[in-house]
């Protein structure tokens, strides 16, 4: 069976500049994938050519075999692809549960209640704030809304980019055992991280990103053991 | 005393119309940071089509009755100004919308006179002034010494009635809700798997209904129209967006009422007050942006890149 996800050759450009050059990759259904890598290796330009907020430039994107890479990105929300996107960026002026709410946006069903429930049994946090504006939550509080609201589309693939950037170790703490409940729900989780450690943690696999190409793929388990990565991502020597 | 109340009125009723215009040209700012200057020409086209049904289109017999030629003229005026505003985006705006900022300002002003020259040179006796029809009584009432028209009552009643449905539709729907999270955030939007294109279509066609509408009360008011009342209130409700805080939909409101009662008043008690009419406006603008230079409801002013 073909993966739920499957990118290939993937490249992309700004201007002159290649941020992405020759991605291969896949997501199984159920499964966790960690892309890490350092500062400016091509990690959210991948991501955000993934949910069509930018075009690729060469190579193809296939969600269940079907080519995604020329959708625009609100035909490939509808498609099942979730993207909780760098800097969380929620809707500052409206509330928690307005957030919620958009998220669900291309939802027809009558169960949004029943998952906006889940979302807060998740996030207990967010219940006690519901009716407060988005952009006055602290770090931590925005990136559990950021996830929750990208969990509102019952996406079957979630991609979510560096849900711990500028987060205290208890709070990032928070942030990883929800992703691995997620995950023990069956989840699938696309996760870019520089924090290598929880990510690879995680992840079923990975693969290690360096100015726009892959150097190495792997279990999270095989990841976390390799030399170079201890050395690059977990600041050892 | 009786004066000063005679003029609140006046001014209300004139803001009434300022703060309709107003909603447009703050809502497309606060969704696609453009300021439309052919908004002005959008109520003009209105008031044009509104004119054409009464005057070619309406039997003689039905002319006369109220309950038919008001809605007639008012859903003609609706369909012109929302049919040139969907065009005017679709082949002026859309295909600007990554290209540097200046470029559809400029693009603006253009559609803004290709609208004027389209109706003075085609539109018949368009080169004049076209006398409009009352449609409802002409005829004034008085309450403790002032004097209220008719029309102005109407103009008020429908301007409030219009801007409260915006703000319920806004506030409680789920378009008007994917309007906010666009103005908010335009690429989130896109990733709640909100279509912005269509978004952006409905803020120009909301924008225009209301200045459709207020084109009609002005033909009614003035009894006369010509191809340059899109300037002038074009530009006062401008101001009275910015005054109010551009993007700021209770702001265009507040700041359409509150030009139009200056105006009346400063008409009213400034010595040769009426000779300088149209400049009010722009004082006040002035004054309230040296305080807070983001209008009265406005964000702090972000700069962007
Ligand atoms: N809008 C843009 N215009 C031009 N270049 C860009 C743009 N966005 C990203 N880049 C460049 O593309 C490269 C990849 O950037 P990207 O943001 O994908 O990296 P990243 O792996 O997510 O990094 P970080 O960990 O810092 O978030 C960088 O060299 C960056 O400078
Ligand atoms: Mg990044």
């Amino acid at each position: 069976m073909a993966a739920l996800l499957e990118v290939r050759d993937l490249h992309v450009a700004y201007g002159q500049i290649d941020a992405v050059r020759g991605v291969s990759f896949d997501v199984d259904a159920g499964q966790v994938v960690a892309l890490i890598g350092s500062n400016g290796a091509g990690k959210t330009t991948t991501l955000r050519t993934l949910s069509g907020l930018q075009r690729a430039s060469g190579g193809e994107v296939r969600l269940d075999g079907d080519r995604i890479d020329r959708l625009a990105a609100h035909e490939i929300v509808a498609r099942g692809v979730a993207h909780a996107p760098e800097g969380r960026r929620l809707f500052p002026r409206m509330t928690i549960r307005e957030n919620l709410d958009l998220g669900a946006y291309r939802r027809r069903d009558s169960e949004v209640e029943a998952d906006v429930a889940m979302v807060y049994d998740l996030f207990p946090i967010l219940a006690e704030r519901r009716a407060q504006a988005a952009g006055t939550l602290s770090g931590g509080e925005q990136q559990m809304l950021a996830i929750g609201r990208a969990l509102m589309s019952r996406p079957r693939l979630l991609m979510l980019d560096e849900p711990s950037m500028g987060l205290s170790p208890l709070v990032m703490r928070t942030i990883f055992s929800t992703l691995s409940e997620l995950k023990t729900r069956g989840t699938t989780l696309l996760l870019v991280e520089q924090n290598a450690q929880a990510a690879l943690g995680l992840a079923d696999s990975g693969h290690v990103l360096e100015t726009g190409r892959i150097v190495l793929s792997g279990t999270g388990a095989d990841l976390l053991r390799d030399e170079g990565v201890r050395k690059a991502y977990l600041g050892e020597d | 005393m009786r004066q000063f109340v005679q003029q609140l009125v006046n001014g209300t009723v004139l803001g009434a119309t300022y703060g309709l215009i107003a909603l447009g040209y703050t809502m497309v700012y606060g969704i696609i940071q453009l300021i439309n200057f052919a908004h002005g020409e959008i109520f003009m086209v209105g008031a044009f089509g509104g004119l054409t049904v009464y005057r070619y289109w309406l039997p003689e017999s039905l002319a006369g009755n109220v309950w038919v030629a008001l809605p007639a003229v008012l859903i003609v005026a609706i369909a012109v100004s929302v049919g040139t505003a969907v065009l005017m985006e679709r082949l002026a705006y859309r295909p600007l919308r990554n290209a540097p900022r200046l470029a559809p300002l400029i693009t603006a002003i253009g559609v803004s006179i290709f609208l004027q020259e389209a109706v003075r040179l085609f539109y018949p006796g368009g080169k004049r002034q076209q006398p409009f029809p009352q449609l409802i009584s002409s005829g004034t009432f008085d309450v403790a010494g002032v004097t209220v028209a008719w029309v102005s009552v109407f103009v008020v009643v429908v301007a409030v009635a219009l801007m409260v449905a915006l703000q319920v539709f806004v506030k409680k729907t789920k378009t008007g809700k994917a309007m906010r999270a666009t103005s908010q955030d335009p690429e989130s939007a896109k990733l709640m798997g909100i279509d912005i294109n269509r978004v952006i279509v409905v803020t120009f066609v909301l924008g225009a209904a209301l200045a459709a509408v207020a084109g009609v009360m002005q033909g009614m008011r003035f009894a006369q129209i010509d191809f340059r009342i899109g300037f002038l209130s074009g530009l006062k409700a401008f101001t009275a967006a910015v005054l109010g805080g551009i993007g700021n939909i209770t702001g265009a409101v507040l700041g359409g009422f509150l030009l139009g009662i200056v105006e009346a008043l400063a008409t009213q008690y400034v010595p040769q007050g009426s000779s300088w009419k149209d400049v009010w406006a722009f004082i006040v603008l002035i004054a309230v942006l040296v305080v807070r230079p983001g209008g009265l409801l406005g964000e702090r002013v972000a700069t962007r890149a």
